[in-house]
């Protein structure tokens, strides 16, 4: 089974996710510096890493970033079973992208899922929503994002680490991909980018925990009206 | 045209799609255009007074016998037939687990931008303004999108739906949607109920939130007990109380759990990490119980308790019951 695995280079720490089975080749799309994510990777076992090489700041254009990957999967991978992602990156926050490659690849798509089963050419995947949980069943080759707690991330082990740094990885450009300057223009205009207003600094309920209680009780309801 | 995806569950209408509805009709009524409503798949024929009460002008129903089970590749692909037919200006979704799951893969189907989970729609000059977190909620911002129609998913508990319009009438429309052979890949073979009747906390008026300071599963009991008393309310936990057993993943509000905006969310042995205030900080009201007073959780609390919480929420739970006993 080929499996990609596609990551994001974020501020923060994000889940990878990682599979056993056959040839697993992790993509992200990013400047140079994402080659850090990506040999980390490497040394966490996966076989394979690739750069979609991209200069642009942060746009919010997932679709932007949906075609990009799309692209390089057509022109380079076409045969894979599995494109795994994570639900959404820790930035744009769009939660966009997973389910734009599977439409612009015309696959089915498993996101925010907990569980994932493969057997033979069909997944089932479990995925929760409000009240409940979904158990989505669909053929591959797919999509899947990924939610917490689908899979533990692997450490990355000294042996990895080794081999990570002497592969050399690969680095695809828009022209590579045969993407114009068209295909990559973000369709999304930033109007302003703010610092969210600082909520005013709350009301501290002094006095006995008894005190205490009967008062939020009675602010709850009176001045604020949410009981 | 601003067309709004109606989602229903068990044959009802959620209250997040009314929402989306609401926010349609004020920017509609500033744009000079219309709403409408769009029923993917089997849906009850009662549902359309109810939908033309609370502000659609036209009910449009796409219909095929393969929609019965949702699936995001069959829904888009109706939406996408539909909306080349009537190009709507912008299409809103709730930003639920469906809208989240529905609206990119239409948006790549009609390749246009969309805009995530946003918290406020403003018209500007003709056109539509998206405002919506970004980097786990310590930046906002605002953005137009260049493609039409505009897609947006709008965070649930958010928006004021319209009140309901007594004797509201309008037309419906019924088009059959063509799908052809292997066109869907994928569906929702069944739906797992988890908790009986208890509410989720994407849809809670009311959470009350545990973390590390309840040091133990047994003591979310605590927390039961006051959503016990509170009506529409549901359970919540912090991502250290879940990645430590104490209480299901469905439960966790923060980055990598749920994002709720609640009217109330009380956050009780919370510390308050960025992650977590990612998900909760959209809540109109916060309280917080917490036995350190330098935690980051007073910064955003709109009230604070600094002291015991093992003190604390058995006094709470004996001042609601007598708040609701009146």
């Amino acid at each position: 089974m080929n499996i990609l695995v596609f990551v994001k280079r974020v501020p923060d720490t994000e889940s990878k996710i990682r599979v056993n089975p056959g040839q697993v080749t992790v993509l992200s799309v990013g400047p140079d510096a994402t080659t850090t994510v990506l040999k980390k990777c490497l040394a966490m076992g996966a076989d394979e890493a690739v750069l979609i090489k991209d200069e642009a700041k942060e746009t919010y254009d997932g679709l932007r970033i949906a075609r990009l990957i799309a692209a390089a999967v057509r022109k380079r991978y076409p045969q894979f079973d599995l494109l795994l992602f994570g639900k959404q990156s820790v930035g744009a926050d769009n939660a966009q992208v997973p389910a734009m490659v599977a439409e612009f690849l015309g696959l089915p798509q498993a996101n925010v899922a907990v569980k994932l089963e493969i057997e033979a050419a069909q997944g089932t995947a479990r995925r929760e929503i409000e009240g409940a949980a979904e158990k989505v069943v669909f053929n591959l080759p797919a999509v899947v994002s990924a939610q917490k707690g689908l899979n533990e991330p692997r450490y990355e082990t000294l042996k990895g680490i080794m081999a990570a740094k002497r592969k050399v990885i690969p680095v695809l450009t828009f022209e590579d991909l045969g993407l114009t300057p068209d295909d990559v223009a973000s369709r999304v205009e930033v109007v302003k980018i703010e610092t969210p207003a600082a909520r005013q600094a709350g009301k501290i309920i002094p006095g006995t925990p008894e005190e205490a209680a009967k008062a939020l009780a009675g602010l709850l309801r009176g001045e604020a009206k949410v009981l | 045209m601003l067309l709004v995806f109606i989602e229903t569950r068990e044959g009802r209408i959620k209250k997040s799609s009314f929402e989306a509805l609401g926010e349609a009709g004020r920017r509609a009524a500033e744009l000079g255009t219309t709403v409408g409503a769009a029923l993917v798949g089997p849906a009850e024929a009662g549902l359309d007074a109810e939908l033309f009460a609370r502000g659609a002008g036209k009910v449009y129903r796409l219909e095929n016998a393969l929609l019965g089970d949702y699936s995001a590749q069959g829904y888009a692909l109706a939406l996408k037939a539909f909306v080349d037919d009537v190009q709507p200006a912008a299409v809103f979704f709730a930003a639920t687990a469906m809208g989240k799951d529905l609206a990119p893969r239409l948006a790549a189907r009609l390749n246009v931008a969309m805009a995530s989970d946003c918290t406020k729609v403003a018209a500007a000059g003709g056109r539509l303004e998206f405002t919506r977190p970004v980097y786990a909620g310590k930046a906002i911002v605002t953005v137009a999108l260049k493609s039409t129609p505009q897609i947006a998913t709008l965070r649930p508990n958010i928006f004021a739906p319209a009140a309901p319009q007594a004797g509201a009438s309008g037309e419906t429309a019924v088009t059959a949607v063509e799908i052809p052979g292997g066109a869907i890949g994928g569906r929702v073979a069944e739906i797992l109920k988890e908790s009986g009747e208890e509410i989720d906390v994407a849809e809670a008026e009311v959470i009350i939130s545990g973390g590390r300071g309840l040091k133990g599963p047994e003591n979310f009991a605590l927390l039961k007990d006051l959503s016990a008393i509170i009506p529409r309310s549901a359970v919540g936990a912090s991502r250290s109380a879940v990645d430590s057993g104490w209480i299901g993943h469905s439960h966790q509000v923060g980055q990598t759990g749920k994002t709720v905006s609640p009217n109330l969310y009380i956050a009780v042995g919370i510390s308050g990490a960025i992650q977590h205030l990612a998900g909760m900080s959209s809540s109109k009201v916060i309280v917080a119980v917490n036995k350190d007073a330098e935690a980051p959780i007073f910064k955003v609390a709109d009230y604070g308790i600094v002291g015991d919480l093992f003190q604390v929420l058995p006094a709470l739970k004996e001042e609601l019951k007598k708040l609701y006993a009146e």
